[in-house]
């Protein structure tokens, strides 16, 4: 019979760490697609989730078991994206000269008639991708629950640990910051 | 370029390219082998309990030095004082007794 989610956590912290594992195999999928967002070399998501997991069995006497795991571990894993962002603050202030031909049409299309630049073009990604590399770790965290994973201020406010008014100013400054890097690319492009 | 549209389009791409939920091969075996490789040894948290344990004796330990060196200093002040006291005497007055001792 299988045990439930409470059967497991009560099982590990008796001791018994093989109970960790059908957590571990359950909730993956999702902590790696958290990581992905942030991360870009698949060795860093790696140690990105190895480290939410690990963290997640030491602290897990912090569960009190009131809300779902998932969101308990949901909160971790962010908090872990974001402190990664806080330590790999590389590629800020980079230039746009190096973007790639597939990238350069896409905008090329979008300057000439936006409507036919499709969002969902490779080339979309990764120019998304690169802007959201050079915002500041606070900037781009908040860019990506509210407008990319489409989550409301209160679930990014229990996500980070932010308070409501906190999440709402640095929303307003990741998206002027997010502009003025737009800005930075136009210029470079078509002036 | 209308940067607002171009903003708007380009979180739509995000948006529209989901990041993907793959996980490599046997990845919660190696979580598991990580966490039994080094059975729940947490050392900075092993400190900080440390610490907190120490906290208390230490508080104890402080406030009975500073009532002994209150106490203790509060008597030697005042012998303290009396012997300044007598050598400044004795020291002013050595001309005075020299000279009774003459004659």
């Amino acid at each position: 019979m299988e045990r439930t989610e409470a059967e497991l956590i009560a099982a590990v912290l008796t001791g018994d760490s093989a109970s960790f594992e059908p957590l571990v195999h359950k909730y993956s999928p999702r902590v790696f697609a958290t990581a992905r967002r942030y991360a870009r070399r698949e060795s860093e998501v790696e140690d990105i989730v190895q480290e939410v997991w690990l963290k997640s069995f030491h602290k897990l006497k912090s569960f009190r078991g009131d809300a779902p795991f998932e969101h308990w571990l949901m909160r971790l894993a962010v908090r872990t994206c974001y402190d990664f962002l806080r330590g790999h603050q590389r590629n800020r202030e980079a230039s746009f000269s190096d973007l790639s031909e597939p990238e350069n049409e896409w905008l090329e299309r979008f300057a000439a008639q936006p409507e036919s630049a499709s969002e969902r073009a490779d080339a979309a990604k990764q120019l998304i991708e690169r802007i959201l590399e050079q915002m500041s770790p606070p900037a781009r965290l908040v860019i990506t629950l509210l407008e990319i994973e489409d989550r409301s201020v209160k679930e990014i406010s229990e996500l980070t640990g932010w308070s409501v008014p906190l999440v709402k100013v640095r929303a307003f400054r990741a998206r002027a910051e997010m502009r003025k890097i737009l800005a930075r690319l136009a210029r470079e492009k078509y002036l | 370029m209308n940067l607002e549209q171009l903003q708007q389009k380009l979180l739509a791409a995000a948006r529209a390219n989901p990041s993907s939920e793959r996980v490599p091969y046997a990845f919660e075996k190696r979580i598991l082998a990580r966490l039994l490789e080094s059975p729940s040894f947490d050392f900075s948290a092993l400190w900080a309990q440390a610490l907190w344990r120490a906290a208390a004796p230490c508080v104890a330990l402080a406030l009975l030095l500073s009532a002994w060196s209150l106490i203790g200093t509060g008597t030697n002040v005042a012998t303290d004082n009396e012997e300044l006291s007598r050598d400044f005497e004795q020291t002013m007055l050595a001309a005075v007794d020299e000279t009774e001792e003459v004659w």
